[in-house]
């Protein structure tokens, strides 16, 4: 009950919402913070109370369509906890960002409501067609923030990632039916197809329901040569849907990695191994080189992603060559993929959010019009230097928890590709200081904008959500214990589910 | 104890973080609380290496080994001594020669920082914890260089010392995983044992990055442009710390270098070779800060040799003499540069002259870089010298240990000559013309560890140091050997004070501009495959989802007009026959009565005729 409570309250307050009169825009915002900080209360309550031993927590399943055997089925284990507290915190984060939010703030509001309880229902979801539902509508409301607030050629970008997106979705629609087919008792029940997988004896279906499904997610999280929609996407969407957008909408294409392919399909997942490193492998070098040539600030954070996400799909990829390392080594990988989504979340999110104080300063992400920002902007620079080097995987925040786990989780597996990988963090590093030296350093520079918009460092509204993410990624960084408490069993899981 | 140790690494952590966090608000603050914080640690230092005591905390869980262990044995309490003492003197130091008006509270804050970073590194007994450690000294040392970031070129110099360090680090990060699929766990002592292979690629992943971080060959250039930092930076970054570091781990690990078989060998001639090859970088260099920091790598050099070839107290003693020699250095140029606003040997002429205290100081750990007798470095070579049995090896060492005596001397002319004009002043800063009295006080004490560490060279002490580092069994030199060195120093010194410009021959060569070393850091070949790849990603995937989807579009426009012109065409123009057949049939019906007759007798006729045919 709790769970369908923190699911669905952040849409239940848009009816409530859209009932204020249009001018109270101070209201409407209140009330959305005041849900957002109400969802990080309740999921660290679940938190609390959450046994990592138990696996699967706070379920609740009843009927919803019984002809085909989907029904309402939520529930919360080691992979989605982490992923719905995330989610919470980064929304609780744009809640706050958007504060001063002038265009029509109470559709705004409303909108993001309706976009947390997709994001909610789809980590939580326990059954396919139930997952599907809220992953489309995320893509629906991601839509409507990107072409309503956002800015450049916005109509295009929101129509691109709609459409690309939702294509992915629905080759992801297509394998959920190859599952339901395939399956014994004729089911869209994850945790009963993940306890008897389909297919496990029919390689060429088996590959080909894996290939609908690898794509659909892959498009989503977004891995080469799938992902040229995000940069054009994250360009032209406001700070707070930006950060949303690579912080949690791209993880439902991780988690439905972990939480779908691997269990469901092990066989399959086991003989495509290879080919998900290898993937993994390239989007991590693409990424990061591609990133190194950009000229505009938010489209290499969004090309970073890119390579982030290239890690996660690497340590996943690993995790499924069972001839290749012990399952101890392939738990390694697994858990530091899944401390990596989070990580990301928190990072990118934090990025994403600064580049945005960027743009309402002087309109541009463009490295050549900024400079010397150290000195007229000490604490967005403060800010942007940490999230930087936590980004580049420096130790002492969250990335280096995730990605040593994974290199050193991968290395037996598969030798040649995490070496490769390695080799990323290095361009990382480059890319990060040469954005540091080009905005933060050398000649004051600030583009000259008609409107002058006060004082130019950070509001106290823009500094606290960007200051928590990177607090929580320190702490992850140095303690990462009360994660991996939870992590580290679910990921020892997948990997006797994905080992069958 | 335990407790000791987590003050020991804690205290100047916390401090640093503290300081950063609060900015420009602290700068009064800062140079006091990072002397006391250092104080603090170098008398915490001495119980710690004495009790060696073990502090784990919890990291990465399920693996054996994965979380950050903190050990003090023999190596570990030689270094953090060493590293506390260093840190200390170079902070009070620093107290002195940061502008007042600078940026204090980040400057001490990511000193302190680092400092704990060291110290972490040098206790390190599991992979997480040394990485750790090892990363974010990488990281606060760009900080450090790059502190004066207003100034053009001071943040690329901190760019290219981390991002050449990181490219070594990535060995540390395969090393690991090595570790973990040859030994199942993350102890570093576990390495050795690694099964599989696996022991070479956590052998080739610790030398890579052993190497970079001390810059040894092909990765010295870095610490040409590290010399952009403040003066107390580049004293402390090339004497107990950052480029030490990778001597130290080489020396940690000697024993997986042997257990790899390849990797000892490799290590011994990377060392012997940088010693040589940087050694007469050294020789060729016009500027004294650049002159220091080609030969830090060189006696790093003799470090790494020492590692390579088993003689790990030898090295030990290298390391800690060579910290003390080279921190007392750097201070002293520091002071200068301060003072007479130059570091440059033109304008240095006479320099020890002008300031007698720092002067004396600097001659005694000029004379000490040397190898003269009875100073540290002279006694702690011939260690190394004696763990090495091959002879071309041993030529080698023997001909940098010549060369460094060459540039110790090449300095020593200068400084002790005559004061020169002061027109050749001030060449780089407008100088104050004072060295401040804890300047001096520091660079004395220094240059006393320098005076004393020769002490090794008494067979006792040796045997004594041995023990504590658990080396008991390693080789002590030969008298002839001791005799040999020694010779060699003081002639390749009177030479070269004799006819200086045998020294200065070298100054015209690629030697001076780092023999090229520089090129191997730029990163222009990346950028171009990044821009490349930019393109691709531009023009092919991107315009190939965009042509996909023009091509569907048309396809629609295409569907559109088909169903246009074809089927809706189709049925209206099935309609429009029908229109056209109703009113063809309504044309006959006219309502005239003869009309009618007419049609019925022309029907008539027809049936009549179809009658008779049909029949």
């Amino acid at each position: 009950m709790l769970l369908t409570v923190v699911v669905l309250l952040p849409v239940a307050m848009v009816p409530v919402l859209m009932t204020l009169p249009r001018s109270a825009s101070r209201a409407a915002t209140g009330l959305w913070v005041l849900t957002t900080v109400v969802e990080v209360a309740l999921v660290g309550w679940m938190w609390a109370r959450y046994e990592p031993a138990e696996g699967i927590a706070y379920e609740v399943a009843t009927r919803w369509i019984p002809t085909v055997d989907a029904g309402y089925h939520v529930g919360v284990d080691g992979l989605s906890l982490p992923l719905l507290a995330l989610t919470n915190v980064l929304f609780l984060g744009t809640a706050v960002w958007s504060v001063r939010e002038q265009h029509r703030p109470r559709t705004y509001a409303a909108l993001f409501l309706f976009l947390q309880t997709t994001v909610l229902g789809t980590f939580a979801a326990l059954d396919l067609i139930l997952f599907f539902v809220f992953f489309d509508l995320s893509i629906v409301g991601m839509y409507f923030v990107i072409a309503g607030w956002g800015h450049g050629d916005r109509q295009r970008s929101a129509l691109k990632f709609f459409l690309y997106t939702f294509l992915g979705s629905l080759a992801l629609l297509v394998g959920f039916i190859g599952l339901f087919l395939a399956s014994e008792d004729r089911t869209f029940d994850m945790v009963r197809l993940a306890e008897s997988p389909p297919l496990q004896d029919s390689p060429v279906a088996g590959s080909l329901v894996l290939l609908a499904i690898g794509v659909g997610l892959a498009v989503k999280t977004p891995t080469f040569p799938f992902h040229t929609w995000l940069p054009d996407a994250h360009t032209d969407a406001p700070a707070a849907g930006s950060a949303v957008l690579a912080g949690v909408l791209l993880k439902l294409g991780t988690y439905g990695f972990v939480r779908i392919a691997m269990p469901m399909l092990p066989d399959a997942w086991q003989r495509w191994a290879g080919v998900v490193v290898v993937v993994g492998v390239v989007s991590v070098l693409w990424g990061a080189l591609v990133a190194l040539a950009q000229t505009d600030a938010k489209r290499m954070i969004a090309y970073t992603s890119v390579n982030h996400m290239g890690y996660v799909v690497l340590g996943l990829g690993a995790a499924g060559m069972v001839g290749d390392a012990d399952a101890a080594a392939r738990a390694v990988a697994t858990s530091g993929a899944v401390v990596q989504m989070v990580s990301h979340g928190l990072l990118t999110g934090a990025l994403f959010l600064l580049a945005g104080f960027l743009w309402s300063r002087g309109e541009t992400y463009d490295f050549e019009r900024w400079g010397g920002l150290a000195g007229t902007a000490p604490r967005f620079s403060a800010l942007f230097a940490v999230a930087a080097f936590g980004s580049l995987g420096l130790p002492g925040l969250s990335g280096f928890v995730a990605e040593f786990q994974i290199f050193t989780g991968a290395l037996q597996a598969a030798p040649v590709g995490a070496v490769t990988a390695i080799t990323g963090i290095l361009v990382t590093a480059g890319l990060f200081l040469l954005a540091i030296r080009r905005l933060l350093a050398g000649d004051r520079l600030l583009p000259a904008v008609d409107r002058p918009r006060g004082p130019v460092d950070l509001h106290v509204h823009e500094m606290l959500p960007v200051v928590v993410l990177l607090a929580l990624s320190v702490l992850i960084g140095l303690v990462p214990g009360p994660l991996l408490d939870v992590v580290e069993p679910a990921a020892g899981r997948v990997v006797e589910l994905v080992s069958r | 104890m335990t407790a000791a140790l987590v003050v020991l690494v804690l205290l100047p952590a916390l401090a640093g973080g503290g300081l950063l966090a609060s900015g420009r608000r602290a700068d009064r603050l800062a140079g006091p609380l990072a002397v006391a914080v250092t104080l603090a640690v170098a008398g915490l230092a001495v119980p710690v290496a004495t009790a060696r005591p073990q502090v784990s905390a919890r990291f990465v869980g399920v693996v054996d080994g994965g979380a950050l262990v903190l050990a003090v044995d023999g190596l570990s309490a030689v270094m953090v001594v060493t590293v506390a003492a260093v840190t200390a003197a170079v902070t009070a130091f620093a107290v002195v020669d940061v502008a007042a008006d600078a940026a204090r509270a980040r400057f001490f804050g990511f000193l302190l920082l680092f400092a704990a970073a060291m110290l972490v590194t040098v206790t390190a007994a599991t992979l997480p914890a040394l990485l750790l450690a090892w990363e974010v000294m990488g990281a606060t040392s760009y900080a450090l260089i790059g502190f004066s970031w207003q100034v053009p070129g001071k943040l690329d110099a901190g760019t290219t010392a981390f991002v050449t360090t990181r490219a070594g680090d990535l060995g540390l990060y395969v090393a690991a995983g090595a570790g973990l699929a040859g030994t199942g766990g993350l102890w570093l002592a576990d390495l050795e044992g690694a099964t599989g292979g696996w022991v070479h690629v956590a052998a080739a992943g610790v030398l890579l990055a052993a190497l970079g971080k001390s810059a040894q060959l092909p990765f010295s250039a870095w610490l040409s442009a590290a010399m952009e930092g403040p003066s107390p930076v580049s004293a402390l970054l090339h004497s107990a710390t950052m480029v030490a570091a990778g001597g130290y781990l080489l020396v940690r690990l000697s024993p997986l270098l042997e257990a790899a078989g390849w990797a000892a060998p490799a290590a011994a001639w990377v060392g012997a070779l940088t010693a040589l090859v940087l050694g007469a970088v050294a020789v060729a260099q016009t500027d004294l800060k650049q002159l220091l920091a080609a030969s830090t790598a060189a006696q790093i050099g003799f470090v790494v040799l020492a590692a390579g070839a088993g003689g790990t107290a030898a090295g030990t003693a290298h390391l800690v003499a060579h910290a003390a020699v080279k921190a007392g250095l750097f201070v002293v140029a520091g002071a200068w540069l301060t003072s007479l606003g130059t570091k440059q040997l033109a304008g240095l002429r006479g320099a020890a002259r002008r300031h007698p205290g720092v002067g004396a100081a600097g001659a005694v750990g000029l004379l000490a870089l040397a190898g003269v007798p009875p100073l540290a470095l002279w006694a702690t070579k011939d260690e190394v010298l004696a763990a090495v049995t091959s002879t071309a090896l041993r030529v080698v060492a023997l001909t940098a240990a010549a060369l460094s005596a060459a540039y110790a001397a090449k300095v020593l002319v200068v400084v002790l000559a005559r004061p020169g004009p002061d027109e050749a002043l001030d060449a780089e800063e407008a100088g104050t013309r004072r060295v401040p009295a804890a300047a001096t006080g520091v660079a004395g004490l220094l240059a006393a560890a320098a005076v004393a560490l020769g002490a090794v060279a008494v067979p006792a002490v040796a045997h004594r140091a041995k023990s504590v580092l658990g080396a008991a069994g390693e080789p002590s030199p030969a008298p002839e050997l001791v005799a040999l060195s020694a010779a060699l120093a003081v002639a390749v010194v009177a030479l070269v004070v004799r006819w200086p410009r045998l020294a200065l021959a070298a100054e015209r060569t690629a030697l001076h501009g780092w023999a090229g070393l520089g090129r191997l850091r730029s990163g222009g070949a990346v950028l171009a495959l990044a821009r490349g790849l930019a393109r691709l990603d531009e023009r092919v995937l991107d315009r190939g989802v965009t042509a996909v989807s023009a091509g569907a579009l048309r396809l629609a426009r295409a569907a559109g007009r088909t169903d246009a012109a074809g089927v809706d065409g189709a049925v209206r123009g099935t309609a429009d026959a029908l229109l056209r057949a109703g009113s063809l049939a309504r044309r006959p019906q006219t309502g005239l009565v003869h009309q009618y007759y007419a049609m019925a007798a022309a029907g008539l006729g027809v049936l009549l005729v179809l009658l008779l045919i049909g029949r």
